[in-house]
């Protein structure tokens, strides 16, 4: 097996685990689309290194040649590009949205003003009216 | 003309999103796309009696022939979930146009407007299409406009919800794509029909097992299978209410149709359960997300996550239907992914009823308005009646025929493990009635009264047709069963 030759397959496992790994481990949600940008970008790389062929020409014709590299990939890989930028432009303008409501752009910041409006709700349904609620700072006091 | 209707349907919505947005006029906009949407309801139906009449319909994509071009194929499965997708898109606009107007802020109604056709173009294009790829550019216009459509929730916790389902669903179409990459890499075709018929060359290389295995998480982290569905409960739960009971009977419905033509059509059913054990695999996940997330459901302080627990439960009985592997297992999901999309809309308008007059979704806030709001509670009853699978409503014979397949089977544990899974659905539903005809109101809002006329209608024709095709299954079962019949026809799966 050619482990060398086939570098620009290493490139796109290593940078597709980075990018997986980001999005996972990250608290950060800027951070976490970087991540998935890498992702996606890893994607790309493999798309377009399976349609290289070595000593081919871009596919036009021409008596000289014989030999050509297959065009699709990179065609579909400029669809993909784009629902990529796409993903990212909403994924940032959802992040600005966040860091207006909550204040944050941390998960776990945002996780516990979330699960307080949820407590909150709770011990509405329960009963309790607003004001009586201990808030979760409260308790921490 | 005719001939042309495949594509039709996908341009018209299509084109109607952005004329949205220039049009700008509020009360204008939401009849525009009424009227989009309809006309793209009534072009599947009569595309479903053409595929009754003349069999397949084949659509060259510019005239280009198919393995090179782009093309659309319309059989029986498709113009049947075709027929349930832009049926669904028709009536939840009818009584968007109130709900709407009271939950989003006038600046943002018409970008509703456009999400939504945009989200009905990408489902009804992945229905139609026969392209690998194609299917993956349809599901991302599908979902990008879907994030958008939560987005516009009025909750803080909407952004949060859509920003999870983003970062989910991203993932999800990127394994969808390394997939299809891999197929073109040992096959050379993205057309479906023609990977069906090269994949067997090859079957057993190590690339297609991981383009398979990729391909199926991708699919099954879109359609929410038990232990991916993390998405799905907050982003039901906080998107505007017409969004949440589009996006329920509609979006994993469609999902669930991407697994079923993967696995019957391209990859083959003896596939499923010789090379790779998917079929242990789903059933296992199915039955064990049926009880987790019908559980979780009874726990829910908030109605809508509580639906939308529910709808994983419900996906949970049609992957078990199709892991069954026989066509009477796969005419039962079939059967499910109609009726459950009935139900589902039905109940989510109705809570969209209720949100319109109090505004809140908790249950406590339901306290004792079945005097205040019968003929809303009633169809939240009705729906939730069908949920259990109570006889004459459609949820009846959706469970009738999986327990069926699963008794042709010879597999009566599961049998009564599905069974047992139902009784779960009467508490959660039995929850709500408790809350809604026995409690005393907790809060008092005067002038509390049914749903608008508008939103109404829709849901009472919702809840008839729940009871109709309960009782009258010649339609959706005969269908149904052609349709799994030909998925399991060796060779002519499409």
């Amino acid at each position: 097996m050619n482990i060398i030759g086939l570098y620009n397959y290493w490139i796109v496992v290593v940078l597709m685990m980075i990018g997986f790994y980001v999005v996972i481990a990250h608290e950060n949600l800027i951070k976490k689309l970087v991540g998935l940008s890498i992702f996606q970008t890893s994607v790309f790389f493999f798309y377009i290194s399976t349609g290289k062929i070595s000593g081919a020409t871009a596919p036009i014709l021409d008596p000289e040649y014989h030999l050509y590299s297959n065009p699709l990939p990179h065609v579909l890989i400029l669809t993909a590009i784009v629902v990529g930028i796409a993903t990212t432009a909403l994924g940032l303008a959802l992040v600005v949205r966040i860091q207006e409501s909550y204040g944050s752009i941390e998960e776990h910041e945002i996780q516990s003003q979330d699960t307080q409006d949820q407590m909150e709700s709770q011990l509405e349904a329960y009963g309790f009216r607003k004001k009586h609620i201990l808030s979760i700072q409260n308790l921490d006091e | 003309m005719t001939e042309h209707l495949p594509i039709l349907q996908v341009i018209i919505p299509l084109l109607g999103a952005p004329l949205c947005l220039i049009i700008r006029q509020e009360r204008l906009v939401g009849v525009f796309a009424l009227l989009v949407s309809t006309l793209t309801f009534l072009i599947s139906c009569g595309q479903l009696q053409q595929v009754v009449q003349n069999g397949v319909q084949v659509y060259e994509l510019g005239g280009w022939a198919a393995p090179w071009g782009i093309e659309y194929r319309i059989d029986y499965l498709n113009s049947y979930l075709l027929l349930i997708v832009s049926a669904m898109g028709a009536i939840v606009l009818v009584a968007a146009q109130t709900s709407i107007a009271r939950e989003l802020a006038r600046n943002r109604r018409m970008l509703f407007y456009t999400a939504y056709l945009l989200c009905l173009t990408g489902l009804i294009g992945i229905l139609s299409t026969g392209d690998a790829f194609n299917i993956f550019v349809f599901l991302e216009i599908s979902s990008l406009s879907s994030y958008t459509l939560i987005a516009l929730g009025s909750d803080r916790r909407a952004l949060t919800a859509s920003y999870q389902y983003l970062i989910m669903g991203t993932i999800g179409a990127t394994f969808i794509i390394i997939g299809v990459g891999l197929m073109y890499m040992t096959t050379g075709t993205l057309n479906m029909y023609d990977l069906a018929a090269r994949l067997p060359e090859v079957h057993h290389s190590r690339t297609v097992l991981s383009a398979i295995g990729f391909f199926i998480v991708g699919v099954c982290l879109k359609l929410a299978l038990f232990p991916l569905h993390l998405w799905l409960p907050n982003a039901y739960a906080f998107a505007p209410s017409a969004a949440t009971a589009f996006l329920a009977a509609t979006s994993t419905k469609v999902a669930v149709y991407v697994l079923i033509r993967f696995v019957f059509s391209v990859v083959g059913a003896e596939f499923m359960v010789t090379v790779l054990p998917l079929q242990e695999i789903f059933i296992v996940l199915g039955v064990t997300g049926v009880f987790a997330t019908s559980i979780s459901a009874i726990y829910q302080l908030n109605i809508k996550r509580l639906f939308a627990y529910s709808s994983v439960a419900q996906i949970g009985y049609m992957i078990i239907g199709m892991a069954i592997g026989t066509p009477l297992g796969l005419s039962a999901t079939l059967l499910h992914l109609f009726n459950h999309a009935l139900m589902k809309a039905a109940l989510f308008l109705a809570i969209g009823g209720v949100v319109y007059r109090i505004g809140s979704a908790q249950l406590s806030h339901f306290a004792g308005l079945g005097r205040q709001m019968p003929w809303t509670m009633a169809a939240i009853v009705a729906g939730g009646l069908s949920l259990i699978g109570v006889p004459l409503t459609v949820g009846f014979v959706s469970k009738w025929y999986l327990v069926l397949a699963l008794l042709d089977k010879g597999w009566w544990p599961l049998t009564v493990l599905v069974l047992i899974s139902s009784l779960l659905a009467v508490i959660y539903v039995w929850r709500i009635v408790e809350w809604v005809y026995f409690s005393q109101p907790r809060i008092i809002i005067d002038e509390v009264k049914d749903a608008p006329l508008s939103q109404l209608v829709p849901i009472w024709i919702l809840v008839i047709a729940n009871v109709y095709f309960g009782i009258d299954t010649s339609l959706t079962v005969g269908i149904s069963q052609k349709a799994a019949a030909l998925l399991f026809s060796v060779g002519g799966t499409f």
